[in-house]
């Protein structure tokens, strides 16, 4: 089968973003991100159940400020998906598919998980827990 | 007029077999993940995580370890569903079915070491 001959539709280039199309991808995206999220959960737990020096050395490498920087943008993620997930799920029980009411909820999502992400952070960071 | 044999139809399982279970699966873990994240994710605020021994005894009540030990399993499970259709969308050829192995290995080792990693917390004295 000539797999590289056959004509395609137009694509990612030509058509114009949408808030549908940007936030199902970034649906995507984010779901990707959390799978290391696990590996870094486990990694956290991991060093925790190995003793202080261990606990230690992994506290070191998250707070250095590279990690903690994708750790911020890995708390997005967290946000996002959890929001998003909610309206895929709400979508599931078979609501708000008319297109306002999906531009609508997506905007909720964006600023939602924009303003958990924000909260989380200036807890964590005043708490002087981090 | 259908296509299908009565048997096909009343079996409702689809061309591969598997009928609503990857979806059904993936919602009831999304439903269980956006609990069990919400409640991790407050704990984590309210607690110093510079503190190994605060952490140690918060993880050593019952009901903190078993809830993150199912964080822990349940974040997996939902991880490997969603990951595997990722892959089987992007990657084709001789990659794509180690890709899929590898993933379910990946995944159930990270299952393993956090659920063991809370145990040896929880009940091993950690």
């Amino acid at each position: 089968m000539a797999v590289g001959n056959r004509p395609l539709s137009p694509h990612l280039q030509i058509y114009r973003p949408q808030i549908t199309s940007v936030l199902s991808i970034t649906h995507r995206f984010t779901g990707v991100v959390l799978a290391a999220g696990l590996l870094l959960l486990v990694y956290w737990l991991a060093a925790l159940a190995s003793g202080d020096g261990a606990y230690a050395g992994a506290l070191a490498v998250l707070g250095a400020w590279p990690v903690k920087l994708l750790l911020f943008l890995g708390t997005f993620a967290f946000f996002y998906h959890l929001c998003n997930g909610i309206r895929h799920l709400w979508w599931d029980s078979g609501h708000g598919f008319e297109i306002p009411q999906v531009n609508a909820s997506g905007w909720v999502v964006v600023v939602a998980s924009t303003v958990l992400t924000l909260l989380a952070w200036a807890v964590a960071l005043l708490g002087g827990s981090s | 007029m259908s296509l299908r044999s009565p048997l096909g139809r009343a079996l409702g399982l689809g061309a591969a077999g598997h009928g609503t279970q990857h979806w059904w699966q993936q919602r009831a873990t999304a439903v269980a993940l956006a609990l069990l994240g919400a409640w991790f994710a407050v704990c984590l605020l309210s607690l110093d995580l510079g503190d190994r021994a605060a952490l140690v005894a918060w993880i050593g009540r019952p009901l903190n370890a078993a809830l993150l030990s199912l964080l822990v399993l349940t974040a997996a499970w939902h991880s490997l569903l969603g990951v595997r259709v990722v892959v089987e969308d992007y990657v084709t050829g001789a990659l794509k079915v180690p890709s899929l192995v590898a993933l379910q290995f990946l995944h159930a080792i990270a299952a393993a070491v956090g659920v063991i990693a809370v145990l040896q917390i929880a009940i091993g004295g950690r």
